[in-house]
């Protein structure tokens, strides 16, 4: 079973879900954890996992033989992406634009233009505590997507594991669409605030038109804001655990704490946050 | 005109509650939310919407039915998996396409198309006295970075109308969003916070807005929730020569104006103002402003 944990938006406690569930499901199944959260991967901080295998993710982007090129301009025309453009003195690439598509190879007539690799990140695999398996994508600083990342990462979903936890990137764009795609289930991760239920609507409707059973973790749970029980109740997605507000588990998270490894009922309270999850992947 | 760019690396540390008291506080201001994937500005300052612009990201491919006769080639050779080839049919998953137009190139049948595709919407709106623009993408899309592009463009337009300053509530990340809040501005103020994963991301964003060329300065948020970790930011911001603009300590105060939906200076006892006060200031000072 593959469950991605979302959360509309960044400092919600996604992470926090993900590597809970991820610790305490490993003592009884045989768990994944990655991060797909490739900009900013944090969950390695709880986890402490033993990195063995590290792998560059490329993209190909277009080298100009400028003796060959003809400057006639149809590479620069076939890019959509304005990131190559003809000059009299010769083609410029502009690799940061580059989608890696193979456009301008594929339409230059003398073929002047080859591909090559070049790494926009890197994919880490290893074992963290108690077994579980461990995976992170981490996207080069003034790389602008880390989309191939996520793909190239969830090309080692290990399919002998019983439980996959795909810990996604913060908002509802397309780097959090590949983390979802093929998900059986999705975890919103949201806050009791009008913020939180902007952003976990949002969340909510990419999900559902991915077609994917959702359900709902209140982190930082106080009184004084019902919106979420509204919203809960109205879509229909059900609330499956409440964290209260409580400077104790924040701090345990600024140490880079498993706050169920340090407070037992948090350990029955995640174990009964996957039974339920069971139940509406299996209705 | 001055601009403003409040940042963090990531979410959830305080950027918003800042560069709304940011917004408040300095007054021939335009407020830009550039947070286009998940903006929340407008639920503090609930503007009134004056101008709607549509905005189209990417391009993607579209198939004529009429045309195509299922040989596959196009599956072939998109390269992001996003054409489908199963029972005789061919379908492109628009979440996956990049527009980047290949298939178009291959098709021997002409069958394919790039159409615009509608990414998002801008506005143009007033928040009380102060012009603010902002934005909504569309989820799932990926074209983030130039809504974000848009925004601060019809923002700096307040020029002509003699608006001096634009304060940004910059995309989290290091992606393309986040680079696209950044470019151009004036000064850059990364919010983080004292956690493991806040000096992390710390670390990511100073590089990421070092590669741009941009001045900048740090704030810790929640500053007392771990001393230790504090420190270790602190000495880090003095050996890498990073001006620090000021700590926020803890207060439940901000979570009692965020449930509430309002700027936290709407507690002027909170020890939080105090201490956003100061940061105003060292700011100013910062920009000789
Ligand atoms: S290449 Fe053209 S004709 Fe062939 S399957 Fe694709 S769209 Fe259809
Ligand atoms: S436009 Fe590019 S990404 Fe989209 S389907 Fe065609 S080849 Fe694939």
């Amino acid at each position: 079973m593959i469950i991605t944990v979302l959360s509309g938006k960044g400092g919600t406690g996604k992470t926090t879900v993900a590597t809970n569930l991820a610790w305490v499901l490993s003592f009884e199944w045989k768990v994944q954890l990655l991060d797909a959260d490739v900009e900013e991967p944090n969950a390695h901080l709880f986890l402490s996992p033993q990195i063995d295998e590290t792998k560059s993710v490329e993209i190909l982007i277009p080298k100009v033989n400028q003796t060959v090129c003809t400057k006639c301009g149809e590479c620069a025309k076939a890019c959509q992406f304005g990131a190559i453009s003809v000059f009299k003195a010769g083609v410029m690439v502009f690799e940061s634009l580059c989608h890696g598509c193979g456009a301008c190879s594929m339409i230059c007539p003398e073929r002047a233009i080859t591909e090559i690799p070049k790494p926009i990140g890197q994919i880490k695999l290893g074992e963290a505590l108690n077994d579980i398996r461990f995976g992170m994508g981490v996207l080069n600083i003034g790389e602008p997507s880390g989309v191939k990342i996520i793909r190239e990462l969830k090309k080692n979903i290990d399919t002998s594991a019983d439980v996959v936890i795909i810990d996604a990137p913060p908002g509802t764009s397309c780097s959090v669409v590949e983390s979802l795609r093929g998900a059986d289930f999705a975890l919103l991760v949201t806050e009791p605030t009008p913020f939180g239920l902007h952003d976990v609507r949002m969340a909510a409707e990419l999900v559902a038109e991915m077609g994917i059973k959702s359900g709902i973790v209140v982190n930082r749970d106080s009184e004084g804001f019902n919106g979420i029980d509204l919203f809960s109740k109205e879509s229909g997605i059900p609330i499956l655990m409440r964290i209260p507000y409580d400077t104790r588990i924040a701090e345990l998270y600024s140490r880079g704490i498993l706050l169920s490894a340090q407070l037992p009922e948090w350990k029955t309270k995640f174990t009964e946050l996957f039974k339920e999850i069971k139940e509406l992947v299996n209705v | 005109m001055i601009q403003i760019a409040v940042v963090s690396g990531k979410g959830g540390t305080g950027k918003t509650t800042l560069s709304a008291a940011l917004n408040l506080l300095f007054e021939n201001n335009v407020i830009a939310d550039c947070d286009v994937d998940a903006p929340n500005l407008h639920l503090i300052f609930r503007p009134i919407i004056q101008q709607k612009y549509e905005y189209f990201g990417g391009k993607k491919a579209v198939i004529d039915y009429t045309k195509c006769t299922s040989c596959g080639v196009c599956e072939k050779f998109c390269r992001f998996n996003a054409i489908k080839h199963e029972e005789g049919k061919v379908t492109i998953d628009p979440y996956a396409c990049e527009g980047c137009g290949v298939c178009v190139l291959k098709c021997p049948y002409s069958a394919v198309n790039l159409v615009s595709n509608k990414a998002g919407e801008y506005y143009v709106s007033m928040a009380g006295n102060r012009p603010m623009v902002h934005a909504k993408l569309q989820p799932g899309e990926e074209t983030s970075g130039g809504l974000v592009a848009e925004v601060r463009k019809a923002a700096l337009k307040f020029k002509e109308s003699g608006r001096d300053i634009v304060v940004i509530d910059g995309a989290p990340g290091i992606g393309c969003p986040a680079t696209s809040s950044i470019t151009g501005a004036t000064y850059v103020v990364i919010v983080t916070e004292p956690t493991a994963s806040g000096f992390h991301d710390l670390q990511r964003i100073v590089e990421t807005v070092r590669l741009y060329r941009r001045r900048f300065g740090v704030v810790i948020n929640k500053s007392t929730i771990n001393p230790e970790r504090k420190e270790e930011i602190a000495s880090y911001c003095k050996n890498e020569n990073i001006t620090i603009l000021g700590e926020i300590p803890f207060d439940p105060i901000v979570n009692t104006a965020t449930v509430n939906g309002v700027s936290i200076l709407e507690y002027p006892e909170s020890p939080a103002v105090y201490s956003i006060v100061e940061i105003f200031k060292n700011l100013k000072k910062e920009l000789e402003i």
